[in-house]
C-alpha cells in the first residue's frame, strides 16, 4: 500500500516531464556511430579546438577534461533569436553554477566583430563575472564553423538573414568523452526544462 | 460600378473598425514576432543587456519618441530605471504606422497593464514618425 502510495507519488513528480525525449535512465550518444572492422564501436566526438575566451586566455577542449559542458552559438550584435537563448543559457548557468563539474561554451559567429574585448563587455552585462565558468569564445572563423558540425549546429554568413549570420539556436550537452549526449531548441524554454534534466541525468553518469 | 466602390469603402469601413475594435490582437503578433526575442515575452528585458519594457520609466518619459524609436530603431546609451544599457536596436521600417500604434498598445495595455487613457492612437503615432530624424 505505502508503495503504491510512493509510485504514485513519484509519478507524479515526473508528470511534467512526461513530454522530453530522454525519459530518464542512460542519455544516449547523439549522432551516426561507426563498426570498425574490429567490431569496435566508434561515436563521434568533438574534434580538438583552440578559441580565445573573453580574458583573452586560449581555451582547448583540455579546458573542459573531465567535466561535462554546455555549448552554444550566437553573436553579440544579433538582432533575432541570440537574446533568447541566451536567457536560456543563463537559466544552465544559474542552475549549475555552484557545480565545478559543468562548465558553459559560448562561441561567437562574428569573431570580425566579436573580439575578446567585445565578449567581456557582453559577458559582464550579463552578470557573468566569473570567465572560469562560462567561456565566451572567439577564433578563426572557419574553425568556429567547422566546429558547429560536431555539436550538430549550424553557424553560417548569411547576408540575407537579419544581423548577417544564419544560426541553429540550439543548446547541446556534450560529455567527459566528448561526446554529445543532449540537445535543445534553446529558444523554447519546456525544452530546456528537459534538457537540465538531462544535465542532472550526466552529472550522476561516473 | 458606384455599387462596387460602396462595396469597396464599406470593405474598408469594416477592416478598419475591426482592427481598431482589437487593439491587442495584432499587437500581440507583431511584439512575439519583433519585439520578444530580445525584451522578452513579459517585456522582462535581460540583464544589462537589454532593456525592460515592463514598468519601464523610459517609455514613460520618450513617449513621443517611441514610433520613431521602433520604426528606426536606437543606437548608443540610455537609462532605463537607472540602469545603463547600450545595444543597438535594429530598426523595423515594415511596420506601419497603424502596426506601429497595436504593437505599442500592446506595451502599454496589456504588458504594463497600464490605464486605458494612456492609449495610443493612430494619428499620434502618425504625427510621431513625421518628426522621425
Amino acid at each position: 500500500m505505502g508503495a503504491a502510495g510512493l509510485a504514485i507519488g513519484l509519478m507524479n513528480c515526473q508528470n511534467d516531464a512526461k513530454s522530453c525525449r530522454n525519459q530518464g535512465g542512460k542519455l544516449p550518444i547523439v549522432g551516426n556511430r561507426d563498426i570498425t572492422s574490429q567490431g569496435d564501436t566508434l561515436y563521434p566526438t568533438i574534434r580538438a579546438f583552440t578559441f580565445t575566451n573573453q580574458e583573452g586566455k586560449a581555451i582547448t577542449n583540455h579546458t573542459f577534461q573531465d567535466k561535462i559542458y554546455v555549448v552554444d552559438f550566437f553573436f553579440t550584435s544579433c538582432p533575432t533569436i541570440c537574446p533568447k537563448v541566451t536567457a536560456q543559457m543563463l537559466r544552465v548557468y544559474e542552475r549549475f553554477k555552484n557545480n565545478s563539474n559543468l562548465l558553459l561554451l559560448s562561441h561567437t559567429i562574428d569573431p570580425k566583430r566579436d573580439t575578446p574585448d567585445y565578449l567581456r563587455n557582453y559577458a559582464q552585462k550579463l552578470g557573468i563575472s566569473d570567465a572560469q565558468k562560462w567561456h565566451f569564445v572567439t577564433g578563426e572563423k572557419d574553425s568556429l564553423y567547422a566546429i558547429a558540425n560536431d555539436y550538430f549546429s549550424i553557424a553560417k554568413e548569411d547576408p540575407n538573414t537579419p544581423g548577417g549570420f544564419d544560426h541553429s539556436g540550439r543548446l547541446i550537452l556534450v560529455d567527459k568523452a566528448r561526446r554529445v549526449r543532449s540537445f535543445c531548441d534553446g529558444t523554447n524554454p519546456q525544452e530546456v526544462d528537459c534538457f537540465l534534466r538531462d544535465i542532472e541525468t550526466l552529472l550522476k553518469e561516473p | 460600378m458606384k455599387l462596387k466602390l460602396i462595396y469597396f469603402i464599406f470593405g474598408i469601413f469594416i477592416v478598419l473598425y475591426a482592427c481598431n475594435d482589437n487593439p491587442y490582437k495584432q499587437g500581440k503578433i507583431l511584439y512575439a514576432n519583433f519585439c520578444a526575442n530580445c525584451h522578452g515575452e513579459r517585456g522582462e528585458g535581460l540583464k544589462s543587456l537589454i532593456p525592460p519594457l515592463l514598468q519601464s520609466d523610459y517609455l514613460e518619459q520618450h513617449r513621443k519618441e517611441l514610433p520613431c524609436i521602433i520604426h528606426q530603431g536606437l543606437k548608443g546609451e540610455i537609462e532605463v530605471n537607472g540602469r545603463k544599457y547600450n545595444q543597438e536596436m535594429p530598426a523595423i521600417p515594415k511596420l506601419s504606422f497603424f502596426e506601429i500604434t497595436n504593437v505599442l498598445n500592446y506595451i502599454q495595455l496589456n504588458i504594463n497593464q497600464s490605464d486605458t487613457k494612456n492609449i495610443f492612437t493612430a494619428d499620434e503615432v502618425e504625427q510621431g514618425l513625421k518628426k522621425c530624424e
